[in-house]
């Protein structure tokens, strides 16, 4: 029978515990999302990441030893952008016939999102890098931290500011669009898309599913599009 | 399942490839994006073949977010003393960007006389 601190420091070492960890959690998450009627205040990611950061912070657990297991799970990143071709394409009929709503939203949205960032933030004292890391903050991660780079950001603080971007816009969407009487499930999903890229997409998919193809388009137009805008922005807004 | 995995992970694979080639400015896997559609759009057998898959794959897409969420909270001493400022600079933009996202969409697909949607 062996002792239990050396099952921990064999636990602590290899990636199971982590991945399995990430998954309860998301269960739990998705578990508490369902019980509360589908709430989008009890959103699955920020659950999830609470209960984590708690049993993280409980253990003394390091971030770079728990993603040593959740990496598994953060690299289907990449396939499951590829697989928004799929919504996309199923719903081709639907995107040709809005191409001129979706391009004049997609403009809207960006500029607005990277204009009235900055311009709060400034308003409220912030300033040097923090204030350039905030202009790519509705784009998808890994945009947004080269964005951030070229801009002379800083990418860490990007990556979290981008984070919580997503989880605010999943958490505000449906209320936000309930109040405002909005609908159309291509306007609903394309807007959030665009304003809250991957998570908003995720919560998106969540409600319907020509939302979350659409949001999944707003989402790859708007990666293009802040690439172009945030150092035309910066440059506008701060040279001199 | 397998094939269709592989799939995905090879047009990533593509995009990665070129987007690092070329020096786009986007990452790999939107430019895989790309090149998927368009193989859907040449050969609809072969979307129809993907899509269940990618579905599955799609209706869990919160899980994914979660090991980069956990990280938020691990770095929050980043956002230092600017924090409330930040917070209320994210709150606020992404409201506004919603408003103006989807109330342009909504008032183009007027004009263009291309509504509904409702389903």
């Amino acid at each position: 029978m062996t002792d239990l601190p050396a099952i921990w420091s064999y636990l602590s070492r290899e990636p199971l515990l982590w991945l399995t960890a990430t998954l309860i959690a998301y269960v739990a998450g998705d578990a508490a999302f369902r019980k509360s009627g589908r709430n989008p205040v009890v959103n699955p990611v920020l659950v999830a990441m609470i209960l984590l950061s708690l049993v993280l912070w409980s253990t003394g657990t390091p971030y770079t030893t728990y993603f040593e297991g959740a990496q598994f799970v953060h690299f289907m990143l990449g396939p499951a952008t590829v697989a928004l071709a799929l919504p996309l394409w199923s719903n081709l009929s639907h995107v040709k016939a809005t191409l001129i709503p979706m391009l004049g939203a997609l403009v809207a949205g960006s500029v607005v999102a990277i204009l009235s960032a900055l311009w709060i933030a400034q308003a409220l004292g912030v300033e040097g890098p923090a204030l350039l890391s905030l202009a790519p903050k509705s784009t998808t991660a890994p945009v947004a931290i080269g964005i951030s780079e070229q801009l002379g950001g800083l990418p860490t603080l990007t990556a979290a500011l981008v984070i919580l971007t997503g989880i605010i816009g999943a958490v505000l969407v449906t209320p936000l669009m309930n109040l405002m009487r909005i609908r159309d499930w291509r306007a609903r999903g394309f807007a959030v898309g665009v304003a809250a890229h991957g998570i908003g997409t995720a919560r998106a998919f969540q409600v319907n599913e020509t939302a979350g193809a659409f949001a999944g388009i707003g989402m790859g137009l708007n990666a293009l599009l802040t690439a172009i805008l945030a150092p035309w922005i910066v440059a506008m807004l701060f040279s001199g | 399942m397998i094939a269709n995995l592989a799939v995905f992970l090879s047009f990533q694979l593509a995009g990665e490839v070129i987007t690092r080639g070329a020096g786009l400015p986007l990452p790999g896997p939107v430019l895989g994006l790309a090149l998927l559609l368009l193989a859907c759009i040449a050969v609809p057998s072969f979307g129809k073949r993907l899509l269940p898959t990618a579905q599955g794959l799609l209706s869990h897409l919160s899980l994914l977010f979660v090991p980069a969420g956990v990280g938020v909270v691990a770095h929050i001493s980043t956002l230092g003393s600017a924090a409330p400022a930040l917070l209320a600079a994210l709150v606020g933009s992404t409201v506004l960007a919603l408003i103006a996202g989807a109330l342009v969409f909504v008032g183009l697909a007027r004009l263009t006389g291309s509504e509904a949607g409702h389903d």
